[in-house]
């Protein structure tokens, strides 16, 4: 079933929670909404479950509006992030729960009843653990009771909130899996809510990223993290090195020396690029000069911090592991991909909303283009 | 092989660093020892002194086991209303915000605080049929004081604080996500009190009750003086073994004492039975 | 918007009518057992006017009431709360076998009827014994003298203070003390500078509610009392004196007493409750 979010607002007292949000998710999607605490997604979420009520604005489930509607008619599956199983019940009853409490003229009898929770425990592959109480089961198999229960009201859309986030790292990665699986198999619109960029990007087919109650950006994993449209963005996705330049010349400069990097913009500008994404130049062309202030190594890579340009400004780099770079003092080096956005979009949320009408104004760079411009100079 | 050796004997207690450990479980063994444990086990040795038979004629005197009824029944009634009410008011204390809450919540500890024969007194002046409340009652043909029934008001009294205070933090740690959670499956209001909050209560609830029954068939200050104390229909078994000691007959007084004894362990052994299993199942004590 | 916002709270919470009647279930309920009581106690005490009252609570028996229940609260409660704290220490502090056990014991009390707390010194020290007549021999009475109350009010309350240290200190854990000692105080240090000030809202907690029991004790000490005026008579004891002679002013008088210890109680109670929250 589509959903649709149309200009919702939400405030707690003095504190809005939700400025004006509108979104789409189409039937059968697998959404992620991301952000850091506070940026309103978990509220986004109980809003849509109906746990929640709108300050302003509009929840649709297809094409009929929603917010009337109370909780126990909206047939929405929503997993808690701390499960909130019945601890007096067993699995199996946690299970049947939601078909046991239906009126009786729509309540299917008893055997049916426990015929469909055990193929839901089987689905969540909890076979033999039906008659456990919740205490008695790890925190991964709670997770998937809290799933098999919720999806036994054969919801019209799956919600959840933090699903992984109080299990282990590697209960985390099974988990993560294995739920891709079920909504590809059951096609459940299925919505769930995160902190976890990693978790976000490899699970989702689109991502909502979302800051200070409002959606900074929605796209595919690939768009963005290769095409963030914000600064926020593209800190919170991925790793992020970023340096105040100005354009102009049709280049980018650093504190009035030459990047290397073309751009045919002017003006103040931030440019992002990411610590693995960059090339060494050791032939002289312009590029950028680092202090190699300190060396560590990471899984893959050697991990250089570095202070670049006459104003020391700290950004962090990549290296292979057995490049001498690694022992030297300086190091040159241009990003391979970068993005630039304008400089007064960069004031933490202060004038967001004029940064949100400009956003277009310069487009994003990729290294296919312009740098190859500078290739043979460099190499 | 050391640390087979080591981890293989027998410890009475685990090694620590802190010291103290001799001066307290000693003194504190003994201290036991000397104040309950010696006096009560001279309860049961004077009772296996009397013999079996004697003791079997002692404890099924027909007074003596309507004494024991009494106490018993009115115990188990009084628990029950309290169970009732205990509810409602740790409810309304834990779900409600409303002025004065603290002074309600403070004042549940009064049985607790309050001396019971100042209850008893209190209590049989306002039920006795010229007092505020039994005039009321006898306007409706109810007599209260100086009756069975006066037993139970006493004991929902002072049985009161241990359903409310038992309920209460439980009723706190309540997650509201698992009401939450009911109501996206579709359960209505009353779904989720009957079926999801009361069930997640009951071993409180009957921990609570155990707790209230128990001080209940024991208790004496606040009763005697509402009862009326009419042996073979308000007399209760602990009056009774004030009564045959007054008439020097600690035969009887002890056969009596006895048999309230076993009860009391009895439902200390519920209670802690009634944890375990909670702890066991749920998680939680 | 208003139907709403009615059927969202439905999930959580009662309609307000619902709410409404329990809540007047609850006050009813509470000022029928608990309010009225109190109410009756001062009224009656004040029947016959300030007056009256002052005259009832000097009376040389009641005085004589009033000093024996302090006398014997000020031997009790201190002594239960020294084994409070020494049972809380062990069992906090330490892993030993039985430990559950003891625990079981120090709660004994609770469940054991203030009666048989009694009758268990009566059948120690009473004239039957071995221990009672050889005492005599030596002229110490336990039995109907200050002794015996002082040791059926030990009985009864004896659980109070360990009961609130011993859940308290095992939360607290030992990484406290451990600090304490590798930094190199004594074990006597570390209690007094460490330990004390950790547990001291609990200790006093307890010993609040001990001594408000060692005080209106009636049951166990009416069985070893003897009830000799002005000389065994406690206050609740004479309490009951005054009200079976009907003398029913004076019995409020001295009762309206305890009352006010009852409030005190409480009203401390709340107060370290909310430093506890703190």
């Amino acid at each position: 079933m589509d959903l649709g979010i149309q200009n919702v607002s939400k405030a707690f007292g003095a504190t809005a929670a939700l400025r004006d949000i509108s979104l789409a998710i189409h039937a059968g999607e697998l959404i992620a909404l991301l952000g850091p605490s506070g940026s309103g997604k978990t509220t986004l979420l109980r809003l849509i479950a109906g746990l929640e009520s709108p300050t302003a604005g509009q929840v649709f489930f297809g094409d009929e509006e929603a917010s009337g509607k109370p909780i126990q008619q909206r047939q929405v599956g929503f997993v808690f992030q701390h499960y909130a199983l019945f601890r007096h019940m067993t699995v199996l009853e946690n299970v049947s729960f939601g078909l046991s409490v239906r009126p009786r003229e729509s309540r299917p009898p008893k055997r049916e009843i426990e015929m469909r929770a055990m193929d839901l425990i089987n689905m969540v592959q909890l076979t033999g653990l039906e008659r456990r109480y919740p205490a008695q089961l790890s925190g991964g198999q709670r997770q998937r009771v809290a799933l098999a229960r919720a999806m036994a009201i054969e919801p019209k859309v799956l919600l959840l909130d933090e699903p992984f986030g109080a299990l282990d790292a590697q209960v985390r990665k099974d988990l993560r899996h294995w739920l891709r699986e079920i909504h590809d198999r059951t096609g459940h619109t299925t919505v769930f809510v995160t902190h976890d960029q990693e978790e976000a990007l490899e699970l989702a087919d689109r991502v909502v990223v979302m800051n200070e109650g409002q959606i900074e950006q929605v796209g595919s994993p690939d768009e963005v993290y290769d095409h963030p449209a914000a600064p926020f963005v593209h800190r919170f996705i991925g790793e992020a090195s970023e340096l105040p330049v100005h354009l102009g010349q049709g280049q980018i400069w650093l504190g009035g020396q030459p990047t290397g990097l073309a751009s045919d913009q002017i003006g103040l500008a931030l440019l992002f690029f990411r610590p693995h994404q960059i090339e060494l130049v050791d032939d002289g062309s312009p590029c950028l000069v680092g202090k190699i202030i300190a060396s560590r190594r990471m899984a893959g890579t050697r991990r250089l911090d570095l202070l670049v340009g006459s104003g020391g400004h700290h950004v962090e780099v990549d290296v292979p592991i057995d490049h001498p770079a690694g022992q030297q003092d300086m190091l040159t080096f241009r990003p391979k991909v970068w993005t630039l956005f304008p400089e007064n979009e960069d004031e933490a949320g202060v004038r967001r909303k004029e940064a949100r009408e400009a956003r277009v104004v310069y487009p994003r760079n990729r290294s296919a283009g312009p740098l190859r411009q500078y290739e043979p100079s460099c190499s | 092989m050391t640390a087979t050796v080591q981890s293989s004997r027998w410890h009475f207690r685990e090694p620590g660093v802190i010291p103290g450990f001799r001066l307290t479980f000693g003194f504190a063994v003994c201290y036991l020892s000397l104040v309950i444990l010696i006096p009560l086990s001279g309860l049961v040795w004077h009772s296996s002194n009397l013999g079996w038979d004697a003791f079997w004629a002692l404890a099924s005197d027909p007074r003596t086991i309507a004494a024991l009824k009494i106490s018993f029944g009115s115990a188990v009634l009084a628990a029950l209303i309290n169970t009732v009410f205990g509810l409602v008011v740790a409810w309304v204390l834990v779900r409600y915000r409303f002025p004065g809450r603290r002074i309600v919540d403070a004042v549940v500890d009064l049985p607790f605080a309050l001396p019971t024969a100042v209850a008893g007194i209190a209590l049989a002046t306002l039920y006795a049929p010229n007092g505020m409340i039994g005039a009321w009652l006898a306007d409706f043909g109810f007599k209260v004081a100086f009756t069975p029934a006066g037993i139970v008001v006493a004991l929902v009294f002072i049985g009161l604080p241990f359903i409310v205070r038992t309920v209460q933090p439980v009723l706190e740690e309540v997650d509201r996500e698992i009401e939450e959670a009911a109501a996206t499956l579709g359960a209505s209001r009353l779904d989720i009190v009957r079926r999801v909050l009361l069930p997640g209560l009951l071993p409180a609830i009957l921990t609570g009750f155990a707790m209230a029954m128990a001080r209940g068939i024991g208790e004496y200050g606040s009763v005697i003086f509402i009862a009326g104390n009419i042996p073979y229909v308000s007399e209760i078994a602990p009056l009774l073994i004030v009564i045959r000691l007054e008439e020097f007959n600690y035969a009887a007084a002890t056969a009596v004492g006895v048999v309230m004894l076993s009860i009391s362990f009895l439902m200390l052994l519920i209670i802690n039975l009634i944890q375990a299993w909670s702890r066991g199942r749920f998680g939680h004590g | 918007m208003a139907d709403q916002t009615i059927s969202i709270q439905s999930a959580t919470a009662e309609t307000p009518l619902v709410r409404l009647v329990l809540m007047a279930i609850a006050f009813l309920f509470l000022a029928l057992f608990l309010f009225l009581p109190l109410v009756v106690v001062v009224s009656e005490a004040f029947r016959n006017g300030v007056g009256a009252w002052f005259q009832a609570i000097l009376d040389p028996d009641a005085l004589a009431s009033i000093r024996l229940t302090l006398l014997v609260a000020a031997i009790s409660v201190p002594l239960n709360m020294v084994f409070g704290v020494a049972a809380a220490w062990a069992i906090a502090k330490f892993e030993f076998r039985g430990k559950a056990f003891l625990i079981t014991l120090i709660d004994l009390p609770f469940s054991v009827s203030p009666v048989i707390s009694g009758l268990v010194y009566v059948l120690l020290f009473g004239s039957g014994s071995v221990l009672g007549p050889w005492l005599k021999g030596w002229g110490i009475e336990i039995l109907f003298a200050v002794p015996g109350i002082t040791l059926a009010t030990i009985f009864v309350t004896f659980p109070f203070v360990a009961r609130e240290l011993i859940p308290l200190m095992q939360d607290q854990g030992s990484a406290d003390e451990e600090a304490a000692l590798s930094l190199g105080a004594s074990g006597w240090q570390t209690f007094l500078h460490v330990t004390l000030p950790n547990i001291r809202w609990g200790l006093l907690y307890g010993v609040l509610l001990c001594n408000a029991r060692a005080m209106g004790e009636f049951g166990a000490v009416s069985v070893v009392s003897g009830h000799i005026r002005g000389l065994t008579d406690t206050m609740p004891l004479h309490i009951e004196i005054l009200y079976n002679e009907y003398n029913f002013a004076a019995a409020f008088a001295v009762a309206s007493l305890l009352v006010g210890l009852a409030l005190v109680t409480l009203v401390l109670k709340t107060a370290i409750e909310r430093r506890y929250a703190d």
